[in-house]
């Protein structure tokens, strides 16, 4: 090799050490939501390191081609980001998950052509690293999609059990490692289109019988399988920048799913083994429920919030789909002009996403500073004149806490019970996703207030403007 | 021509880049998540070097087609995930930044 192509792929190893330090530099940076921003920025800048870096440093051709691709995938990109609605993040999320798991896998495919036309002599670390790469890919792209359906309520969200998956995923297991081993003694494209072809069946078998509720969970395991797909296409082209940003998104959907299942109580394995809420399901809606509730108006509740020192709301799913946060912003802004101490108790499954209300609330121009997680804000409820339950169920049921036989026993939830009184805005008396009735209802100090939160809202906010 | 030496290598990078990922991730507050899942969506896209590399050495017709499909799936979780996340951190203000 001459001097000056050993000294441009150093000069591009270079360039992609820098990148991995602007990466890691970003994501550092959204340790905190005031530096957020710039660290997203920053790693932005990392990506245009690594691609001028590869452009300039490799001799590359067939440029209609590259520059066609760059062109549609921007389009695309651009208008899905600037289209999407709040609400629909996750699904939104869920595709470019997909997407990345894709392209990965499609990457794998076109060395392994290139290998197989330049003779076929691939070497055993290549073969397999090009199977991973395509395995997890493969699974990424169908699991997201089915994930993504599920979401939109394209797909049936209830967990679909086939009676012998099991007997079928060992078999898809089995033709993975087979095809694998095939590919290593003699390299050629059947083995690998038979991987890809069960990847892609694999992923779809996972995910269907994981019920709607547990979609979180899902979308930040696919998460980190599209960073592992990247990080396998790495090894395949013996490529740092790709290994070491593949790993970063790896060990983020990790955590994220850690996270997640943590706030469910629940594992992985059984998140993963589905079927969670039918049986359930079944069972707590076979009992007529008759204990006595205590149902209110909107003027009463504007009365109790008008002359209560502290209020905290807790906000769930349901307040994203009533549309509800600009109303809610609207009434903490005029409890606010009281005096009135007004904060969100922001439970961590709380949403469709990891943070998802987060985001909904403050694109209601809710500050973040009034955003409390669970270990924050549960002192606080005791002392507390008025909680506000919008659209939440499940996550403050105190039967979590007590009734060892509850399907959501052990799951941390929060302390709404504690507070003086609770206002409860919900549609009707049905149950929870996970399909339990909820014991907050029955209490004494709780007051259902039943209808559209959007609407209960503005009433309550036209009923404490006339106060 | 399996190179042993080049493989250590690229697993003690990627072993160090997942204990460092997760130092870093650990301590992205749960108010963030979502930004943070989309912009590991962009991030993720950083198969857009793979993509071009494929694409640009690929001999014949059919690796072309490949790496120019990975390249347009790749620059949609780029420029999507970078734009989008941007979008939303747009949005989180505290209070007394609020004009």
């Amino acid at each position: 090799m001459s001097t000056e192509a050993l000294l441009s792929i150093n000069i591009t190893n270079l360039a992609y050490i820098f990148a991995a330090i602007l990466f890691i530099v970003g994501l550092k940076k959204l340790g905190s939501p005031a530096t957020a921003r710039g660290g997203n920025r920053l790693s932005s800048l990392a990506m245009l390191v690594a691609v001028l870096a590869t452009v300039l440093g490799n001799d590359l051709m067939s440029w209609e081609w590259i520059i066609g691709g760059v062109l549609i995938g921007s389009a695309i990109g651009t208008y899905s980001a600037r289209k999407i609605a709040m609400t629909d993040m996750p699904q939104l999320v869920a595709v470019f998950n997909g997407f990345g798991g894709a392209a990965s896998a499609v990457v794998a495919a076109a060395h392994l052509v290139r290998l197989i036309d330049a003779g076929g002599d691939i070497a055993e670390d290549v073969s397999i690293t090009i199977m991973a790469s395509v395995i997890v890919g493969g699974v990424t792209l169908t699991g997201s999609f089915i994930a993504y359906g599920k979401l939109q309520g394209l797909v049936p969200t209830r967990p679909l059990l086939m009676p012998i998956r099991n007997v079928i995923n060992v078999a898809l297991l089995i033709g993975m490692i087979a095809s694998t081993v095939w590919l290593v003694i003699d390299p050629s494209l059947t083995p690998f289109l038979i991987a890809a072809g069960i990847a892609l069946a694999l992923g779809i078998l996972v995910v269907i019988p994981i019920g709607g509720a547990d979609m979180p969970v899902v979308i930040a395991l696919l998460n980190s399988y599209s960073g592992i797909a990247g990080a396998a296409t790495g090894f395949v082209l013996g490529n740092t920048v790709l290994i070491i940003a593949g790993s970063l998104v790896g060990a983020s959907g990790l955590i994220l799913t850690r996270i997640m299942t943590k706030a469910m109580n629940r594992s992985l394995a059984n998140v993963m083994l589905g079927g969670f809420g039918v049986e359930d399901g079944a069972s707590a809606s076979g009992e007529e429920e008759t204990r006595p509730i205590r149902s209110i108006q909107a003027d009463d509740a504007a009365m109790m919030l008008a002359y209560a020192q502290s209020v905290i709301f807790v906000p769930g799913y349901g307040l994203a789909v009533a549309q509800a946060q600009h109303q809610v912003r609207e009434l903490a802004d005029l409890l606010k002009e009281k005096g009135i101490s007004v904060r969100y108790a922001i439970h961590p499954v709380a949403g469709r996403m990891p943070g998802h209300m987060n985001v909904l609330l403050a694109e209601a121009n809710v500050p973040y500073d009034e955003l409390k997680d669970l270990d924050e804000i549960n002192g606080e409820f005791a002392r507390t004149d008025v909680a506000v339950v919008i659209g939440a169920n499940d996550v403050t049921n105190p039967s979590a806490r007590t009734d060892k036989s509850s399907p959501i026993y052990g799951m941390p939830i929060l302390n709404v019970d504690a507070a003086q009184s609770v206002i409860m805005m919900k549609r009707g008396m049905s149950a929870g996703f996970a399909g339990v009735q909820n014991e907050l209802f029955f209490l004494d100090k709780t007051m259902m207030l039943f209808g559209d939160a959007k609407d209960s809202v503005e009433k309550i906010v036209s009923e404490v403007k006339d106060l | 021509m399996f190179d042993a030496e080049a493989l250590i290598v690229a697993l003690t990078v990627f072993v160090l880049a997942i204990f460092i990922g997760y130092e870093v991730i650990t301590k992205v507050p749960p108010t963030l998540h979502t930004p943070l899942m989309s912009g590991s969506n962009a991030i993720s896209g950083i198969v857009i070097v793979g993509a071009l590399l494929v694409a640009g050495q690929a001999e014949g017709i059919t690796g072309q087609i490949l790496g120019a499909i990975a390249i347009g799936l790749a620059m949609i979780n780029v420029v999507g995930g970078f734009m989008v996340t941007d979008r939303m951190l747009k949005m989180f203000k505290r209070n007394g930044d609020r004009l």
